[in-house]
């Protein structure tokens, strides 16, 4: 996922050279045999499907993905009414509001922490990036059946029980709504370190003199440094991190479906809309859903290009 | 603690360097305790971190009376290795067939998109075809849309391809990552032409230069890419569970899923399925961790 902002001018390649009809014809075999080949499929499996869905969200498409019951935007009014798209999206926001500052906050912690030590950082490094390798499924099943087990023999369970706590049941009840603690606790555990090495490569890119250009000028201490040095160097790298992680925050799908299922009290829209498409076979508001989601993506990542000059920096 | 110099401290900056020298010794006496303080957080946070892979580990090696157990056992008493004899006879978790379809998916997905996307990103970079452009931009136009929220609309084509159950269905709607072709074309732009000039002298065109000079200098970032790749295609689990619906194409992220949500199988199998699972790609972050490193530095940033 990428804005397109932050690409560099696309006419940086060398001027065309046309000496004679059979150089232009060799630059342009050359150039279909190198591109060719990914455009058919992207055409196919990217251009296609999206004009396909298009279409097919104005039809009503129950148990068929052909178009032509033509219906308008009722699959779209039916999905802005009140109701479980709504809430999928209100479910959504109450995560992006828990996950985005925690993961932000506690990555660039974390790289600040390690980048201020010599001896074992590679270490640290490598246990904090570990849990990378872990799918979320393998998560979810560890915090599900283990960490967060519902009975006695669950680790929270255990620990909280030592100080005389009664079991908590921490999937299975809306109040208070353990399950966010849950859910949250999953992702981050999964994404710190990803993120944490964003942030260590922008540190890595800040000049040294800077600091010692701080330091002359009465910088006081560690935090006036990070205040006035260290977070302003990092806005590029800030403003990659945000805006990655609200998108795929946005596109959660793995953890709930797999700590939660189908339940009506937390489910983001990527799990709403595969049990209307996968479950319900219905593809019409299946695809309204995807062209709305689509849309709510594409003008939040404009938005942020907007208010934070996306890609200038660069 | 060393007496100040009052005398000098008042006057012009020549003293400057008598300054420094005692702030940088007062950071040093104060630093030590920091130092002490950074290594307590960072020793809490690793442990923190390496919890989830304990407990796996705990609960794949125990019997299920153990995991059960009132109190918390640091370990089960006798480690139980004949769980592995367990898991993969065990005829109601084909394991080893799930292990298998990751493989093969992620090992063709993986050298797939390095092939399609190196080339279409050099093309993009270094042949000065008159569309070049026009046709950057609309590979740029596909990035706006993430892939997650397309499954349906890709689910749509598949199933008129009739590949639903097929590695062809799992495996090559995901190759064309406008992304990855992406980053390829920003890292050709900055490949030095002088090597490929030199190539074009030897009469290589092109496609010769391409394969001969380009990419045989290029190993790190090709490593890096295919790194990245490999890891996103093993844990991938929506893609995957819309499209290999029959349990014979299960990759191992959908079998445990099933089992998770299912609860058919019991505890230990389950977990040690996971450590199974896992164990490729610990094997991958042992041995290539400075080639995913740069490549999560370098993809990350610009995505």
């Amino acid at each position: 996922m990428s804005a397109p902002t932050l690409i560099a001018p696309a006419a940086d390649t060398a001027p065309p050279r046309r000496r004679g009809r059979g150089r232009a014809a060799g630059v342009t075999g050359a150039f279909w045999l190198f591109v060719g080949p990914f455009l058919v499929g992207l055409v196919i499996f990217v251009y296609i499907p999206i004009v396909w869905s298009l279409v097919l969200s104005f039809s009503r498409a129950q148990n068929t993905v052909t178009p032509g019951d033509w219906i308008g935007l009722q699959n779209y009014l039916d999905l802005l009414r009140p109701g479980p798209f709504l809430d999928s999206l209100i479910t959504f926001t109450i995560f992006a509001a828990f996950i985005v500052p925690l993961t932000f906050a506690l990555s660039l912690g974390l790289a600040l922490l390690l980048n201020g030590v010599r001896i074992m950082r590679a270490f640290f490094r490598s246990v904090y990036f570990l849990p990378t390798a872990c799918s979320y499924v393998v998560a979810s099943l560890v915090w599900k059946l283990s960490i967060f087990n519902g009975v006695r023999f669950g680790l929270a369970n255990t620990i909280l029980g030592w100080f005389g706590v009664d079991n908590i049941a921490w999937l299975a009840t809306t109040s208070p709504p353990w399950y966010w603690l849950v859910i949250v606790t999953v992702r981050l555990w999964l994404q710190i370190g990803f993120y944490m090495i964003l942030f260590l490569a922008g540190l890595q890119r800040i000049s040294p003199e800077l600091y010692e250009a701080a330091a002359v000028d009465g910088a006081k201490n560690a935090w006036q440094t990070f205040r006035y040095i260290t977070f302003p160097q990092l806005r590029a790298t800030s403003v990659a991190v945000l805006l990655l992680l609200l998108i795929n925050a946005y596109q959660a799908f793995d953890e709930f479906f797999n700590l939660l299922g189908n339940s009506s009290f937390a489910r983001p829209p990527l799990v709403y809309l595969y049990y209307t498409a996968q479950g319900n076979q219905d593809f019409g508001h299946g695809t309204a859903g995807a062209v709305i989601l689509a849309l709510l993506i594409m003008i939040v990542t404009l938005a942020q290009g907007r208010i934070f000059g996306f890609g200038k920096a660069e | 603690m060393s007496a100040p110099t009052p005398t000098l401290a008042e006057s012009g900056p020549e003293t400057r360097p008598e300054t420094q020298r005692r702030k940088r010794r007062r950071m040093t006496a104060g630093g030590v305790v920091v130092a002490v303080l950074r290594y307590l957080a960072l020793i809490a946070s690793a442990v923190l971190f390496l919890l989830p892979f304990y407990l796996i580990v705990r609960n794949a090696l125990a019997l299920d009376t153990d995991i059960t157990a009132p109190g918390w056992q640091l370990f089960p008493k006798q480690l139980q290795w004949e769980n592995f004899t367990e898991l993969f006879t065990d005829p109601s978790v084909n394991i080893a067939q799930a292990l298998l379809n990751s493989a093969i998916i992620a090992v063709l997905q993986t050298a797939g998109m390095l092939l399609l996307c190196s080339m279409a990103g050099y093309g993009l970079a270094r042949i000065p075809y008159r569309w070049a452009t026009p046709i950057f931009y609309a590979i740029l136009v596909t990035l706006m849309i993430p892939p997650a929220v397309t499954f349906i609309p890709s689910f749509i084509i598949v199933s008129q391809l009739h590949w639903v159950d097929t590695y062809q269905g799992i495996i090559v709607p995901v190759l064309f990552s406008g992304f990855t072709t992406f980053l390829f074309r920003q890292y050709f732009l900055n490949f030095p032409r002088s090597l490929e000039e030199a190539a074009r002298v030897d009469g290589l065109g092109y496609f010769g230069a391409f394969w001969r000079v380009v990419v045989p200098n290029s190993g790190a970032f090709f490593a890096a890419i295919a790194v990245i790749t490999f890891i996103a295609s093993w844990n991938a689990f929506l893609w995957p569970l819309v499209i290999g619906q029959d349990s014979s194409m299960w990759t191992v992220q959908v079998a445990l899923s099933t089992f998770l949500t299912a609860q058919t199988i019991n505890l230990h199998e389950l977990f040690l399925a996971a450590a199974v699972s896992i164990l490729p790609l610990v094997l991958v972050f042992v041995f290539l961790q400075r080639y995913l490193v740069q490549g999560v530095a370098e993809t990350g940033i610009k995505g």
